[in-house]
């Protein structure tokens, strides 16, 4: 991927602002619900690192995701605020750990088998948070009080405020995309995505590439972590559900639906996957089946996503060339 | 743990083993001879238990409800395999994830729509609720011996239909080398379905026949997708054999590890599948290269 460019930065800048607008303008409700979709489309983000620039299809993402979310619940003390210097870089911490173990293992095994492993490594994660009493079993814990940053007495950053919530959520979803357009844009970038159109070639130039991926999965699950971490705190609840695949395959929906070769798409993907279950959930009971159903029909009809879409409906731009649909075609799978 | 509890355990390994194998050699087949991965294959095994449950109600004959709950669950598979699953073949791991998930949620709100959300459990006909003594203070129930037993002639007409027969070998030659068979001329195609409907089906049988001993309720097929992913990934893609193996590795160390050490079953399988990644990335039977 090219550096990134000033330009690029500007435009950054201009969106991070524009967006901090945004409790100014609508109600709380909308703050929050925008604060959710920054978490959720960090967490799809760090997921497309491994997926779609990794080639690694992972269905153990939302196990890092609620593991990080639980350190935070578990290392908070009952009535006093946790600090957020102290239990942040450990609950990332701890998510790093896992996601070693769990990368070196199971980036042993190639495709399919890659995909049956990483559920069944977040599911034991799933399992130890929903049958032994370490997390509270299947009811999950409370967070009483919200993580704050301070200064010896002076309060700086208190996560119970709606807005600063929404804030520092919108900073770290940018840092997460800088950070991981610049790592794409280094020669581990270009590694890492050398080994995922072709493992051998890359291997023959002496790209490390059992290395090079457990990076990548160890760098996408600390963000993953870091998104976890956020969402506890914002709804001061954690529940096995938080580490279960559904999530996980969510997130992948997410992920496709925004696109996998741009590191934004997924945030858009998240923006409209969470916005169309608000939307589905007040309007029909059984909203689950119509949500499969598009699932179904995105698969189907739009595996490009919402650039598909767009296509579709006659609108943006017009399809790419055929050389680079040609390139397409071939990085797939 | 003296000789007749023990014998009791190992019953129940292997009953459990043999039903995780049900399961299992379907997803198996589906990916080795289709190239698909279904991640919707463990809600079948909860639609079986609701279909049996059902069936046993409205008429009042369990065999009807395992008979039908297969019966159906084959028809709905041959659908599902021209409408959505055909589409799959050949596309990348990621599109059968995601339209699979997206079954997953069809198939479960339509579950949730026809029968209810509520647990149910099925009731056991006179026959086959009786236990046999092990020894004098020691019973086993029928009923385990008997699922046991279908669970192990299933199996060997598994093993028959792909050793012996023609349709069991265009499965073999399609397993071993799909673009080959099919340059060959074999109708390799049209076995896809049944291949396809008969998995699901496994699925739904394997459901059934456990709904008397265990309680039908919507989550059930969740645990049945995690622990047949771990068989199939201890056994090796697309080999009937190592599911076999696998599944019966995993009613043991279930079983032997609840008695054991009771804190830490639930972990003991992921120990076993991350050693056999370490010695064995492709599984106990698996071919080499993935």
């Amino acid at each position: 991927m090219q550096p990134l460019s000033s330009r690029t930065h500007l435009a950054l800048l201009a969106a991070v602002v524009a967006a901090a607008m945004l409790p100014a303008l609508v109600p709380d409700y909308y703050v929050q619900f925008a604060a959710k979709v920054l978490i959720l489309g960090t967490l799809a983000m760090a997921l497309n690192l491994a997926v779609g620039f990794g080639g690694l299809v992972s269905l153990c993402h939302a196990a890092f995701f609620g593991l990080a979310g639980y350190v935070l619940v578990l290392a908070a003390p009952e009535y006093d605020a946790p600090s957020l210097l102290l239990t942040l870089p450990l609950a990332v911490g701890v998510t790093v750990l896992v996601a070693l173990v769990i990368g070196v293992l199971s980036l042993r095994t190639r495709g399919v088998y890659f995909i049956m492993v990483t559920l069944a490594f977040g599911e034991m994660l799933f399992f130890l948070f929903h049958d032994t009493p370490i997390g509270g079993g299947s009811d999950g814990l409370f967070l009483y009080v919200k993580p704050v940053l301070a200064f010896g007495e002076t309060i700086l950053l208190d996560l119970d405020n709606p807005v600063t919530f929404y804030l520092v959520a919108l900073l770290m979803t940018a840092g997460c995309w800088w950070f991981i357009r610049h790592l794409l844009s280094t020669p581990f970038g270009d590694a890492l995505t050398a080994a995922r159109d072709n493992e051998r070639r890359a291997l023959a130039l002496g790209i490390p590439v059992f290395r090079v991926r457990l990076i990548a999965f160890v760098v996408s699950a600390a963000l993953a972590g870091l998104a976890g971490y956020l969402s506890a705190a914002q709804f001061g609840f954690v529940a096995p559900q938080m580490l279960g695949w559904h999530l996980s395959a969510t997130a992948l929906v997410m992920v496709v639906l925004g696109g996998t070769r741009r590191v934004a798409g997924p945030l858009a993907g998240a923006f409209v996957v969470t916005g169309l279950e608000e939307v589905l959930k007040y309007f029909i009971d059984d909203w689950k089946l119509v949500y499969g159903l598009i699932v179904i029909a995105l698969v189907l009809v739009a595996p490009g996503g919402l650039q598909d879409l767009a296509r579709l409906a006659g609108l943006g731009r017009r399809a790419s060339t055929p050389a680079l649909k040609l390139k397409e075609a071939n990085n797939v799978g | 743990m003296d000789i007749g509890t023990f014998a009791i355990q190992l019953l129940n390994a292997v009953q459990y083993g043999l039903v995780l194998f049900l399961v299992a050699s379907g997803l198996t087949l589906v990916f080795g001879i289709l190239g698909v991965i279904n991640l919707a294959h463990g809600v079948f095994y909860m639609l079986g238990a609701y279909l049996a449950w059902w069936l046993t109600v409205a008429t009042g004959n369990f065999a009807v409800g395992i008979v039908g709950a297969f019966a159906i669950s084959f028809v709905i598979g041959l659908a599902l395999e021209s409408v959505f699953i055909r589409r799959l073949y050949g596309r990348d791991h990621l599109s059968q994830v995601l339209l699979s998930f997206g079954l997953i949620l069809v198939v479960d709100e339509l579950r949730q729509m026809v029968f209810g959300r509520d647990v149910q459990s099925v009731p056991l006909p006179e026959w086959l609720s009786g236990s046999l003594p092990l020894t004098e203070v020691l019973n086993y129930p029928v009923y385990r011996l008997a699922v046991s037993l279908l669970c192990l002639a299933v199996a060997v007409a598994i093993f028959l239909v792909i050793r012996r027969t023609r349709i069991g070998m265009v499965v073999r030659a399609g397993a071993e080398n799909r673009e080959m068979t099919r340059a060959l001329g074999i109708p390799f195609d049209s076995v896809n379905r049944y291949v396809f409907a008969v998995g699901i089906a496994l699925a739904a049988l394997a459901g059934a026949v456990i709904a008397p001993i265990s309680t039908v309720y919507p989550g059930m097929g969740d645990g049945m997708l995690i622990l047949s992913f771990v068989v199939v990934v201890l056994g090796g893609i697309g080999s009937v054999p190592g599911a076999a193996i696998g599944a019966l590795l995993i009613g043991l160390i279930d079983t032997f590890g609840k008695v054991f050490m009771p804190e830490l079953a639930g972990i003991l399988i992921y120990v076993l599948m991350a050693v056999v990644l370490v010695v064995r990335p492709t599984g106990i039977l698996g071919k080499r290269e993935v």
